[in-house]
Order: C-alpha cells, then structure tokens, then sequence
C-alpha cells in the first residue's frame, strides 16, 4: 500500500499551469497577486465564505480554487471558519430572507477592512429568485459590496480575479 | 390518457396512466376520496413501495388537493386527494401520513407553511420552510398571493426538542458552518463526545422556487429545475423536461435521449469524485483530496469543452438537449474515461488497504438495512444499506434498458459501504458512458414541443447521483405551468443522519454527513 502511494504521489505531474489571465502567466498573477495581498493585509488574506440561499454551484466552483490546478492556499489565501478571524466575506446566493438575519450577523462579527465580494449572478443581481417572497436581495441591499463577480456559477479564474479587485481597491 | 391494466391490486377506480412518451417511467395518476388516500398509503407501507413525496396544490377555481407520489412495482403512482375550497386552517385537511411514513412529517410541514393545508393527526406541528421571516397565515402557493410580496425579516425561536439527563449538553451548529457547505442548523445533544440526538432544522435556502415556476414560461422552466441543485443540475432539468414532455405529448429524437443520459452518467461521476476526496480528506488524508479534486477538474474541463458548460447547466432543455457530442469531441471523452478509470482503480487500492482510513470509515455512521428500509432511504445511501432500488435498472427510461444499466450495492451501511459503492458506481457509469457514446443514434438532438395542449399531467422521475428526483407538474392552457412540484431524495436522506449519527462522537459527524452528503438548496427549495 506505502508503495502504491509513493507511486502514486511521484507519478502524478503537478498540473501547474498558466492562469488565463488576460496579460500574463499564472506564476507572474500568482506572485503578483501574493504580493497584492501582502501590500494590503501583511499577511495571509482571510475568507469567510457565506451561502445566502445559492443552488450550492458556486459552492462548487469556491471548493475547486482549492484543488491544484488553482492552489489558493498556495497564495496564501484561506478559508476560515468563523468570521471572527476573516478580512473578506465572500457570499454567494440571492439572500434568501430565512439567511438574511445569519449573513447580517457574519457581517457584524467581521474585523476592518471587512471586504464584501458578491458571487454569482444571483448575489450580484438576485437573479432569477429576485422578486420572491422568499428572497431580499441583491446582496447590496444589505451589505457594502466591494466587488461583484458575474457569472452562474462564476467559474474559478473569475472567482480569482474578483477577489483580487477587491484587494486591490481596498489597498487602493 | 389510456385506461390501466395492471397495477390494480390497490383497487383505485378512475386509475389513468399517463401517456409515455420519451419512454418515461410508467406513472399512474388516481384521484381519491380520505378513505382511499389512507388505504393506498397503507398498502404501500404493508410492502407494495415507498412513498416519494407530498405537495399541495390550489386551482384557478380555489379547489385545493393534496397529492402523494409513491414508487411502486409498476412506476410511479400519483394520488391526488380534493380536499374542498377552503382550508380549515388547522383542524381536518387530510389524513396524515407520517404515522406510516416517519420521513413524510418533514413534507407535510412544508405542505402548510406553502398551502395552509393541515395534515390531520400529524404529531409535529412546528412550521418547517416558514422561519417566522413571513406571516405566520401566508401561504405562498395559494392563488391569492402573487408570491412576490415583501416582507422584513423577523427570525422566530425554534423549539428544539431537548434531551435531559445528567451531563447531557447542547452543541448548536449553523445557520453558516465552518467550511464551504450550504447553510442548516444541526443541534447535537451530547454525553462528552458522544451524541445522544440529533436535530437538523433545514429551510434556510428556501428560495420560492415553486411559486417561481407559475410566473415562468414553461419552456424556460428547465432554467428553474437546472438551479434547484448545482450539483443534480442535469438530474432536475431532465426529470422537469421529462414531465413538461409527457404533460405536453412531445417525443423527443432518441439521440436527445442517449445525450440526456450522458450527460447523466456525467454529472454523477464528477460527484463522486469530489466526495471521494473529501471523504479521505475529512479522515485525514489529504493525498486523497489532492489526487480526486485534480481528477474532478479535469472531468469538469472536458464537460466545458464539449457541452459548453463546467456543471452543464442548460444543457437538457424541454425537447431534447442544447448541445450535440461533436464528433471530434468523441475520441477525447473515450480517452479520459480510460484514465479516470485508471487513475480511480489506484485510488481505491490505497483507500482500500490504508489501516488509518478504513479505521475511520468502518462500523462509523452506521444505517442497517432494516433501518434504511423503515426510513425510505433512497438513491445511494439506500444501496450502500442493502437497498435495491435505482431507477435506471427499476424503471429506466431509455437508453438505460438499452445498455443493460446494472446496480451496485453493499450491506453494510456505514461511511465504508458509502464510500465503496461510490467507487463502484465510477465503474459501471463510466462502463455506460462508453456504451452510450457506442449505442447512440444519429439524428437531431430536439424538437420543438407544441404548446398548444389540453390541461394535463406530467412527471419525470430521474436517479441522480444522490438518488430518485422527481419532478410533477400540472399545465394549463397553452401549456403554462398550473403546478410543479420539484422533490430531492434528500428529504428521506436528512432524517436517516439524525439516525445515523446517534452513538458516534461529535467529531465524526462531518465524515458521517459528508458520506451522505445530502443538498440543502434542493430540499429547501
């Protein structure tokens, strides 16, 4: 079995590869991006992730930043548990009114510079649940959103790329 | 319609079955009085099958009717019961049905917070999607409402049912937990690290996505079904196109068919290896994440290229589907299907045989079959619990008959059987991908469907990688949505990790629930 696995971990080719940024390469962006951070946090950056009502596809696409074509943690970027410990809340969904009261809450309980980073046509805009009963977003009726990242779901470059905006405004 | 032969050992007068077009599972519709409701749910729990789901409907004419769906030896069978023009609000709607079904509590729940419409006899009153955000007497699905009315938010307390005893506490988990998961709330009451019970309240991604339906053009419809569950889009968008197909008389081409299963076996597999990985890495071995989440994006890269889409969303539409397989794109899908079964076959060699991980998995979260069984279990979960049923085998609509669907299985019903059949399924899907891209006709890939129908009925009854969803949806002129209730298995999965979990420590609780992994949006609607 040790052997199967040593196997297993040699053989694999680390799938590094470059980012589809529109100027440069994935190394360059990734460096530049670790020392965007840097300039604004001194240290690693922080996300509370918060699903206010999502079909649970951008869930999807946020876990896939951590797999290692994207290796976020590799950034120096990390999810965290409690926002009592993140610099930005990344929220997904079109605010159902039953995650109104837990989003709003997150939020309080956030640290400055507490950076907003809306994900998802559905936080954006509401999407197609937004006139419901059930529903009292976009997400910027609540929060100050810093950044909106479109798409359904976003895919993870352009999670990516948000995030980044929104450090970079903020360090702006 | 065409009068029934068969299945009249619940002796139902007026039984029709529904026309079956797009080779859908045979679904017989009845209407019944209380007696007749209660007699059928009866039979079925004697033995007969299980029962699928409940929902409530108001008609133009302010006639309400409460319907059960039951999976039967035959397909499925749809009762509708006419419960009168005005709802009493309380008292004498209908005859519960979580006496028999314990699982079927949750559903009538839901059925007043949507209609007002009270199970009669029903032990747990407690409203379920209705978390005090809204007026306690509106009902979003009645007629009178527009279902767009606003309203502030108000959160009410939730009576939890508590459990005393010396040294017995309380750990209060969610709305939002500590990871990337959709949102609930778990209450654990716990002897030092071992849970006593288990709570979940769910509801908190209740978007109004079956009142959504009555203001969407029914052919826009599979954009709703596609957003009910990100990760069962294609499971709900074919089981919604399959219903709104019979509802409407559409055949659609026999290669839209084969596409549709596809991108089916497609969907299912990427789930599994995402819970592959996070399986071994809510065990503690990270490898196993690393090596699954890379396999998973790979897999979701070739699904972009070829369908356009990473999760395929949109890609089942009413009529057929939005996408061909591309020739060229045919050799590349053969290839990959080659490696990932490589690649996974490794995999579960070292899953197999590592000491540390079997030690986590084995005799932990532990579902027997006979608890399974008495819980309506369904889809995965259920066969990792000695169940037989997967409707691709059952009741499969082509081209599942065609390419010899085959079931897995295992008895033994802890995280160990779940994630075996996990790796079991990989196998015979991708044994299907293969024979699907060898079977499949040529031809055009959808129709256009004629709208222009009588008032009718309609479900699409599809296994998704969690298990059975179904969609059941009534039109009216011009084959506008009058109805469409939408159902995840997950509303018979949740209640079983309540069961699940009682004797395990409070620490395992993510392994366990990651091994069912059940949807939130999907149930919350």
């Amino acid at each position: 079995m040790t052997w199967q696995l040593l196997k297993r971990i040699a053989g694999t080719r680390a799938p590094a590869e470059p980012l589809p940024q529109a100027d440069d390469d994935w190394r360059t962006e990734s460096q530049r991006l670790h020392q965007a951070i840097l300039d604004v946090l001194g240290r690693a950056l922080c996300i509370r992730q918060i699903d206010a009502g999502s079909c649970n596809g951008c869930e999807l696409e946020i876990h896939a930043l951590n797999n290692p074509y994207y290796n976020i943690e590799g950034l120096g970027i990390r999810f965290v548990a409690s926002p009592r410990h993140a610099d930005m809340l990344l929220v997904t969904g079109p605010l159902a009114l039953n995650m109104r009261e837990a989003v709003r809450l997150a939020y309080e309980a956030t640290p400055e510079p507490k950076l907003v980073v809306a994900a998802g046509e559905c936080a954006c805009t509401g999407g197609m649940f937004r006139d419901s009963y059930a529903v009292c977003g976009p997400l910027a009726d609540l929060l100050p959103v810093d950044v909106h990242i479109p798409g359904c779901p976003p895919s993870p470059v352009e999670l990516l790329r948000g995030i980044l905006t929104a450090l970079r405004g903020a360090a702006g | 319609m065409t009068p029934l032969m068969g299945i009249d050992a619940f002796h139902l007068p007026g039984l029709t079955r529904l026309a079956n077009s797009g080779e859908a599972p045979a679904t017989f519709v009845a209407q019944v009085d209380g007696d007749a409701w209660v007699r059928v749910a009866a039979a079925v729990a004697e033995g007969a099958g299980r029962l699928v789901t409940i929902w409530g409907a108001e008609d133009d004419s302010g006639t309400f009717t409460v319907c059960a769906a039951y999976a039967v030896d035959d397909g499925l069978l749809w009762v509708r019961l006419p419960v009168g023009e005005r709802p009493s609000g309380g008292a004498r709607d209908y005859p519960d049905l979580s006496a028999l079904f314990p699982y079927a509590a949750r559903m009538q729940r839901a059925v007043h917070d949507l209609t007002g419409l009270r199970a009669h006899g029903a032990a747990d009153t407690r409203p379920w999607l209705n978390h005090g955000n809204w007026p306690a007497d509106y009902f979003p699905l009645r007629k009178s409402t527009t279902g767009q009315e606003r309203f502030e938010s108000r959160e009410a307390d939730y009576a939890f049912t508590r459990v005393a005893g010396d040294g017995v506490h309380e750990i209060a988990v969610g709305p939002i937990h500590a990871g990337i998961i959709e949102p609930g709330h778990f209450r654990f009451s716990v002897v030092g690290e071992k849970v006593l019970r288990l709570e979940e309240r769910l509801g908190y991604t209740h978007r109004g996505i079956e009142r959504l339906f009555e203001r969407t053009p029914s052919l826009a419809g599979h954009r709703v079904a596609g957003r009910i569950a990100g990760d069962s889009t294609v499971a709900f968008a074919w089981a919604y196109c399959m219903a709104l197909e019979q509802a409407l008389g559409t055949t659609i081409p026999s290669r839209a068919q084969w596409l549709r299963a596809l991108l089916l076996e497609r969907e299912r597999i990427a789930n599994h290896l995402g819970d592959l990985g996070a399986l071994g890495n809510d065990a503690g071995f990270a490898v196993g994440l690393a090596q699954f989440a890379r396999m998973k994006e790979d897999w979701l890269r070739l699904n972009e290229r070829v369908f356009g889409h990473r999760y395929l969303f949109d890609a089942i539409e009413p009529g057929g589907v939005a996408r061909d397989l591309a020739d060229d794109k045919v050799g590349a899908m053969l290839m990959q299907c080659d490696r990932i079964e490589r690649e996974v076959r490794s995999m579960r060699r070292i899953y197999d045989d590592h000491a540390g991980l079997q030690d986590r998995f084995a005799r932990t979260g532990l579902l027997t079959p006979a608890m399974a069984a008495r819980l309506g279990v369904c889809g995965l979960a259920a066969r990792a619990s000695g169940g037989a049923m997967d409707l691709r085998v059952d009741h499969g609509p082509a081209p599942y008959r065609e390419i010899g669907a085959r079931r897995s299985g295992d008895e033994r019903g802890d995280v160990a059987a779940r994630v075996a059949l996990r790796f079991m399924e990989i196998d015979e899907s991708l044994r299907q991908i293969r024979a699907i891209i060898a079977g499949m006709p040529g031809g055009s890939i959808a129709v256009q469907p004629d709208l222009r129908r009588a008032p009718s009925y309609g479900a699409g009854w599809i296994e998704g990688w969690r298990g059975d969803v179904l969609v059941a949806l009534e039109t009216g002129e011009d084959g506008a949505l009058a109805r469409c209730h939408c159902h995840d298995p997950s509303w018979q999965n949740w209640p079983a990790i309540e069961v699940a979990i009682i004797g395990n420590i409070v620490a395992d609780f993510p392994l366990i629930n990651k091994s069912f992994n059940l949807c939130y949006a999907g149930h919350d609607l």
